[in-house]
């Protein structure tokens, strides 16, 4: 009690340098939580993927399409459950600028597919009902306040309908929610039985498909299978994983994510780096002071704990405010506004970044903490 | 005011020789500031990288024709006859009678990045002859030109370096047919140095297009005909096509990239800046208390508060003058050139550039510097003036 009453004391006595020094430690963390939230949305939710589907592409590039007999041919492969497919819309909702994925999907066999995109029974039997029928994720509606039962005119930009112009309107009939923070909760879905009759070309072919496999075990086997039943085909393929094809999509952007990633880093150890300084500086300056702790009959050890007490405390507040704070930031959206379609701080993240607090904690107090505990104090009082 | 100068350069000399003496507040002041322009710099010259190369490709005597509602090359479709229209077209440039309209195939192939080994989309582009008469600033620089007619292509610098089994002599294999490279072209720097070529011809039957093309780029007589040769075509009834000036186009594709990357490096040089800040003033605060009694010695002896507060400002400026350039000069040698490839969200391909540490690029970084150093010695500086004498001189 004594001790805390003393590191008080010495807070006080410097506040302004006390308040500098948790405030750019606050300022670390809030970049740490930054940090955090920017290296998982460049992984776009690679760890969530599910283990037991793959998805099939064309084998020279995922732009060129796939015939949709290749979806029964599929299914009679031993080890294939269950197979669905989805094509790119790539069309533009008012502005180039409010990019977001849109695809033709056959409604039922895609929700069995992805169980973590969760749609109220009501919804999805609209859905089933509606020709024209669309669904959207919760963030995607969110940002344009879509509300459930309202017309979503999209531009085409490849896929034009029949009867001329450009504009395909959809029926809003639902909003899915993610099971998990990971689901990516930014797309629009809508049925492909209307999109295949009102396409002025392209009838009977399909962008890609998702395949479910009963054994995850047998993924590697299955994928040669697959991809040797259609080699010498106009239309060869090239089967993968789903944890493959979102890795390799997202190594896309290639060297980009990790070149922000390594300049922050950089970054938030630089800051610290100087905040630990700082912190050590302050004990350096009361050596004499410390010698008369000990002269008056402190022990090396309550030195010790004096200032490395001193050091996790500054740090510790710093660190929580600033998480707590990343926290919140990193919640209200990201810096791009919009191109990061996962944006959020991860909570595994949240106690790395507890054990950062306290390393720096230790890291600034040790050395002088050691010098303190060594400390003669016959000498720390001749100084001057 | 002759003695007011002197008093400012005698106080300003006293404190810069006492710097030695705060070696570990002064260093930490000065990597924090270098830290923050170096960051500045490098998440920038990203951006400046992106820019350049799509500055570089577009010119504003071309025009870009795409069907109207597409936006981009890859969602576009023309078919021959359309291109032929086009080169009827009022404005278009002619060479030897040849109207210097170039149809283009844009499609895209999957071949493993060198630095991951995984696929990436990779623009392959297919051209007819009037290709160079338009797209000036290509040159081949090894090897040489397809034969048209032949399953040969030629490959950009940015694709050769980024993208793996390129070299000159080997062969892509797509779909049934093997492409033997001839040759690897350079164009300033333009986002054509990300693609493959072939010709058209060859191109259309490997990807099922049949006679169709996507874009068609056109030479204008001067950079002033754009509007006519764009009324033109937008009033013909028998053609369904937009047409933009391609860099206009150019800049509109590298939107989203721009905006990913000035929107997390402000963020983080932002972030960046007031931790700095707060380094900077903790120095300056320290080498205040620390040198209390001397100032308010000074000022019994006749100092000014004014020559005070300006010397301790400047002292602050030129360590954070000194931090900032040397984050700056970081930055160029580290950043300057270094070549990198990323996806391009307008054209879904990859899109290969250098970084671009430029002039403008360094002094706003080291602005940033001054703009910290200045905050940072402000408020220790009126501090300093403001402490009354009697009870500075009493401190220990």
């Amino acid at each position: 009690m004594k001790l805390a009453g003393l590191v008080v004391a010495n807070f006080k006595r410097h506040r302004l340098r006390t308040t500098l020094t948790v405030l750019s430690i606050l300022v670390a963390f809030v970049l740490f939580g930054y940090l955090a939230a920017i290296r998982k949305a460049f992984e776009m939710g690679v760890d969530v993927a599910g283990k037991d589907r793959l998805v099939v592409r064309h084998k020279v590039s995922i732009i060129q399409s796939l015939p949709q007999s290749y979806e029964a041919e599929i299914e009679r492969i031993d080890g294939v459950k269950d197979a669905t497919h989805a094509t790119w819309f790539g069309g533009i909702y008012q502005d180039p600028k409010n990019f977001f994925a849109q695809m033709p999907v056959k409604p039922a066999e895609f929700m069995a597919m992805y169980p973590e995109f969760v749609l109220p029974p009501a919804q999805m039997d609209a859905w089933l009902k509606t020709r024209t029928g669309a669904v959207a994720g919760r963030k995607i509606a969110d940002r344009f306040g879509w509300k459930v039962g309202d017309k979503i005119p999209i531009q085409a930009t490849i896929w034009r309908p029949k009867g001329g112009g450009n504009t395909w309107t959809f029926d809003l009939v639902g909003i899915y929610d993610g099971a998990q923070k990971e689901t990516d909760t930014t797309m629009f879905m809508f049925r492909h039985d209307y999109f295949d009759e009102t396409r002025v070309f392209g009838q009977g072919t399909v962008g890609w498909y998702y395949i479910r496999i009963a054994n995850p075990e047998r993924a590697a086997e299955i994928v040669k299978k697959i991809d040797e039943t259609f080699a010498n085909s106009p239309y060869e393929t090239k089967t993968e994983t789903e944890g493959a094809f979102v890795k390799g999509f997202a190594e896309q952007a290639g060297n980009i994510g990790k070149i922000i990633m390594a300049i922050l880093t950089a970054v938030f150890f630089t800051i610290l780096l100087v905040a630990g300084n700082t912190m050590a500086q302050a004990v350096r300056e009361r050596t004499q002071e410390l010698g008369v702790l000990k002269a008056v009959g402190f022990t090396d050890v309550q030195v010790l704990g004096l200032v490395l007490f001193e050091s996790c405390l500054i740090s510790s507040v710093g660190g929580a405010i600033g998480l707590a704070l990343a926290w919140k930031l990193v919640a209200a959206g990201d810096p791009t506004g919009g191109a990061l379609p996962v944006f959020f701080f991860p909570p595994g993240d949240l106690v790395t970044g507890a054990i950062f607090v306290l390393l720096l904690g230790l890291a600034a107090g040790a050395i002088p903490a050691i010098q303190a505990m060594r400390l003669n104090p016959v000498d720390a009082l001749r100084k001057e | 005011m002759l003695k007011w100068i002197s008093q400012v350069v005698a106080l300003t000399a006293f404190n810069l020789r006492t710097i030695p003496q705060r070696k570990g507040s002064s260093l930490s002041f000065m990597v924090g500031i270098a830290g923050v322009v170096a960051v500045f710099v490098g998440v920038l010259s990203i951006g400046q990288g992106i820019s350049r190369t799509m500055k570089q490709t577009g010119a504003a005597d071309i025009a870009l024709v795409l069907r109207s509602g597409a936006d981009s090359e890859m969602t576009s479709l023309l078919l021959r006859e359309e291109t032929n229209l086009i080169g009827d077209a009022p404005g278009v440039a002619r060479a030897d009678g040849v109207a210097l309209v170039s149809p283009e195939l844009f499609v895209i192939i999957n071949l493993p990045k060198r630095s991951t080994g995984t696929d990436v989309n990779i623009p392959f582009r297919g051209v007819e002859r009037p290709v160079l008469g338009v797209r000036t600033n290509v040159k081949i620089v090894d090897g040489r030109m397809f034969e048209w007619g032949r399953n040969e292509v030629i490959v950009g610098r940015g694709a050769l370096i980024e993208f793996a089994g390129l070299e000159r002599g080997k062969t892509i294999r797509i779909g049934q047919n093997d492409w033997s490279i001839v040759g690897i072209f350079e164009s300033k720097g333009g986002i054509e140095e990300s693609e493959i070529w072939t010709d058209a011809a060859v191109l259309q039957p490997a990807y099922h297009r049949g006679s169709s093309y996507q874009a068609a780029l056109v030479r204008l007589a001067s950079a002033g005909s754009f509007d006519k040769f764009k009324d033109a075509l937008t009033t013909d009834p028998r053609l369904n096509v937009k047409v933009l000036r391609m860099t206009d186009y150019y800049a509109e594709q590298s939107r989203t990239l721009n905006l990913l990357i000035t929107g997390l490096g402000s963020l983080v040089a932002g972030l960046m800046g007031i931790g700095a800040l707060f380094g900077a003033l903790n120095t300056m605060y320290t080498a205040v208390a620390s040198r209390g009694r001397e100032i308010a010695t000074l000022k019994a002896l006749g100092f000014g508060s004014s020559p005070v507060v300006i010397s301790i400002i400047t002292e602050s400026l030129l360590l954070a003058t000194v931090g900032g350039t040397a984050g700056a000069l970081l930055a160029w040698v580290a950043f300057d050139g270094y070549r990198a490839a990323t996806l391009n969200w307008q054209s879904f391909s990859q899109v290969t550039f250098a970084f671009d540490v430029n002039g403008p690029l360094l002094v706003e970084g080291i602005v940033c510097a001054l703009v910290i150093g200045l905050v940072g010695g402000l408020f220790p500086a009126i501090r300093a003036a403001r402490l009354p004498v009697s009870v500075a001189l009493r401190e220990s």
